[in-house]
């Protein structure tokens, strides 16, 4: 049974903060593959086309009939514990100062066997199910998890250093002028957040549901106001080292496309509030976050980007909104990068339109602010990059994956 | 077809540089020290020597042919052997061939590594594809964590137990107080076996290698120029090779020897019980156990008895790495494949002071190397005997 996380305490400000190390972060093109699932959390080995062969490590040719055609699909995570170690002492310096650190080859059910990190509740000759998550490096790891889920099993030492979960980390909520702000406040303080910074422009102007957001638990409300960079730069150098997950929850969407509307002040507020955004908060956050990437239990963890899923390809019925939610995601890319010095992830949740009054005309399925802030918790406590929410995501990226110029097309018809 | 002998095609000139915890030299400087003294001991020139083949995890951005013009050679039969434990037995097999087939007179087979203050880590960060993307990400154990998984298994399966480990280590200490060119002499109890620190449990301490730096070699030639020359020498039997055996065992329970001994005994025309002494590959003593298993000298899952039933050291009943082995001598990278069959030489040719084995006339070394991803891909093994 894994040992429940203890509230950190008070940080001593004489004790010098822990530099954020990395494991080994050099991976082979082919490996990239296991990244790939891990980046939306799934289980997804090669499995040759030819002979059905699955293999593991990822290889360029099949070691059963040599052939080259080797897809990653999602396989059975299924599998069992054949042996383990706690290894003791590690020539990295990254594992040197988190040892003991357990490890054990497991079989898996659909072939291949796996040298893996282990859970604390898994011991040799457990059953097992096997999970891809990205460590520190930004790269795919394997851990075996439990069967069945154990009791605090998501607190464990080894796979914390996979996650980012909000238990017991302090989180600032960008905006909670909105209905998704304001959402993710709530599902932060039941995923046992200590502290939700929630930044609000202007506080003394009345706001719906206000009441509410600042009746949620550990709520703490900050005037912040994204377009304005000394704002950024304010509340930064107030709170920057105590913001171990950032969500950026600013959001304006407006319908149109590109050519009948008359000027660009639309569109530069849409930049402004949103790309512009994006940069102050990295610039002004980013550099402190990735600083305090091994600080102890609440060390900073993530920066959440909610995206249109829109950005991936547009939809001209909201064309120059589409356009902007591209910008933020390129800019997002660059920041995944820049942070990941600090073992900091970027998450990118795409979510197709909100059921909110900026798409009232748009027709169902829509997606509520609810289950967006909830499948961010989700996505936080798995460690996921990239996660698709909702059903019109889902087929954006299905129809994207299978044939991006259709689906151009389609969305412009 | 049936496997054709190496006759006329002998070993002499054992040569070990003396070893050394850290090196500031390269690789280059200790294959040099291992060429020279195996030139003075030979009264052979560096041009009589027209083939080489080394060994050497640390020579990058080299090999062995970058090493022709560093030293001056100009050969006409070369190979670069990059097999680790294995890599002895198989220069050695491919040597005696080339001098057989009259393609060189002498080769110099040389297994040589440096060991800067932080080369351990770098060999292990980007040993192979595999532990690059597949193992070192996992704890960065390093071969302790790979050969913990292995010989957890090993005592799961055969109910051995640390102690007839511990064995093995402990004879092992005892030898390497005769042969005195070891780094590690100072006596090894049981209690201090088995009180050692743990390292990736089961293993401790003393079941590990301690990386350094060092050369060992020795030179291949027809048996009428080691007359001519003067120079004691001994006989290949036979000698064998495997690669990436039994691909489906879930974790290594037995190595590429068990496909190939009955070759090597027939061709040999010998059993088990004429061996004198064996040299094992020893980076861990659960590897010890496998050899002796699967080159026939007790049956599968068995070798933990016979390490309580036999003595190891040079003056018992079964003598095993006669000079300390790498658990004692130290382990100087793809030297380690060529330190048994070198102290072969040795004890076949009188040249083993202390640690002579009393009336040793046929030897058994064998190679194990290269844990690529989860076990170790290349065996071998020769059987030598004195002329």
């Amino acid at each position: 049974m894994t040992d429940e996380l203890i509230r950190p305490r008070r940080k001593d400000p004489l004790r010098k903060t822990r530099e954020p190390l990395l494991p080994q972060g050099v991976r082979s093109r082919t490996a990239h593959g296991l990244t790939a699932a891990a980046a939306e959390g799934r289980f997804a080995l090669q499995v040759c086309a030819d002979c059905g062969f699955t293999l593991y490590p990822p290889r360029d040719a099949c070691p059963r009939c040599l052939s080259a055609r080797l897809p990653f699909k999602d396989v059975p995570p299924n599998g069992t514990v054949l042996a383990e170690t706690t290894i003791r002492t590690s020539t990295d310096v990254y594992f040197r100062e988190r040892t003991p650190w357990r490890i054990g080859t497991v079989a898996l059910d659909c072939g291949p066997f796996f040298v893996t990190h282990l859970h604390g509740d898994v011991t040799e000759g457990a059953r097992v199910k096997m999970t891809l998550r990205l460590d520190k490096s930004g790269n795919a790891v394997a851990i075996a998890m439990p069967d069945r889920p154990t009791e605090h099993q998501e607190d464990d030492v080894q796979l914390r250093e996979l996650t980012c979960d909000p238990k017991f980390r302090r989180v600032l909520i960008t905006d909670g002028r909105n209905a998704t702000g304001q959402a993710m406040a709530r599902a932060m303080a039941a995923a046992g957040a200590s502290i939700i910074f929630v930044g609000v422009a202007d506080p003394w102007k009345p706001f719906p549901n206000e009441t509410t957001l600042r009746a949620t638990p550990n709520v703490e409300i900050v005037s912040l106001d994204l377009t304005d960079t000394q704002s950024v730069a304010d509340v930064a150098g107030e709170l920057a080292h105590r913001v171990d997950i950032l969500v950026n929850t600013a959001e304006h969407p407006r319908s149109g496309g590109i050519m009948h509307r008359n000027g660009l002040t639309i569109a530069q507020q849409e930049m402004d509030t949103r790309y512009f955004a994006l940069l102050r908060l990295a610039q002004h956050f980013g550099p402190t976050m990735r600083a305090r990437g091994a600080d102890g239990t609440n060390a900073a963890a993530a920066f959440v980007n909610l995206l249109s899923v829109h950005a991936l390809i547009n939809w001209p019925q909201y064309g120059a909104f589409s356009a902007t939610e591209a910008a933020c995601l390129s800019a997002a890319q660059a920041l995944r990068a820049e942070l990941r010095g600090g073992g900091i992830k970027v998450l990118n949740m795409f979510a197709g339109p909100l059921d909110t009054e900026w798409f009232q005309s748009v027709p169902p399925p829509k997606l509520s602010p609810t289950a967006l802030a909830t499948a961010t918790v989700d996505a936080l406590r798995k460690g996921i990059e990239d996660s698709y929410v909702g059903d019109i995501a889902q087929d954006i990226k299905a129809r994207l994956d299978a044939q991006p110029k259709a689906l151009e097309r389609e969305l412009g018809a | 077809m049936k496997r054709r002998g190496y006759d006329g095609v002998v070993l002499c000139a054992p040569i070990s540089i003396p070893y050394r915890r850290y090196s500031v030299d390269s690789a280059h400087w200790w294959i040099g020290r291992a060429l020279h003294a195996l030139t003075q001991r030979t009264g052979l020139r560096p041009t009589d020597i027209d083939g080489l083949s080394v060994s050497s995890f640390t020579l990058a951005p080299d090999t062995t042919i970058g090493l022709t013009q560093h030293l001056g050679l100009s050969p006409r039969w070369l190979d670069h052997v990059p097999m680790g434990g294995a890599g002895g037995c198989v220069s050695l097999r491919r040597a005696a061939r080339a001098v057989q087939a009259g393609d060189a007179d002498f080769v110099a087979c040389i297994g040589a590594d440096t060991n800067h203050v932080d080369s351990f880590r770098k060999t292990l960060s980007s040993f192979s594809r595999f532990a690059q993307d597949a193992v070192y990400p996992y704890g960065s154990g390093g071969p302790n964590a790979s050969f913990a998984l292995i010989t957890r298994n090993y005592m799961n399966r055969t109910g051995a137990t640390r102690e007839d480990f511990g064995r093995i280590c402990v004879a092992q200490r005892t030898n390497a107080q005769r042969y005195g060119g070891a780094l590690m002499q100072k006596p090894l109890t049981m209690d201090d076996y088995l009180n050692a620190r743990p390292i990736a449990d089961p293993i401790h301490l003393f079941d590990c290698v301690m990386p350094c730096a060092g050369a060992e070699a020795f030179l291949i030639c027809r048996e009428d120029d080691a007359k001519s020359l003067d120079l004691p020498y001994v006989r290949i039997l036979s000698a064998i090779e495997r690669h990436n055996a039994y691909q489906d065992d879930p974790i290594q329970f037995r190595g590429g020897w068990a496909m190939d001994r009955d070759d090597l005994w027939a061709m040999a025309g010998i059993q088990p019980d004429a061996v004198d002494f064996l040299q094992t590959y020893d980076d861990y003593p659960v590897i010890v156990m496998m050899q002796i298993e699967d080159l026939g000298f007790c049956a599968k899952g068995e070798a933990p008895a016979f390490v309580r039933s036999h003595t190891l050291t040079t003056d018992g009943d079964f003598p095993h790495n006669t000079s300390g082995g790498q658990l004692s001598v130290g382990q100087a990278g793809a030297a380690g494949g060529h330190l048994g069959l070198v102290e072969a030489i040795r004890q076949l040719t009188d040249q083993a002071g202390n640690t002579a084995v009393p009336n040793a006339n046929i030897g058994l070394v064998s190679g194990f190397g290269m844990i690529n991803y989860d076990r170790g891909l290349a065996s071998s093994a020769v059987l030598l005997a004195r002329a």
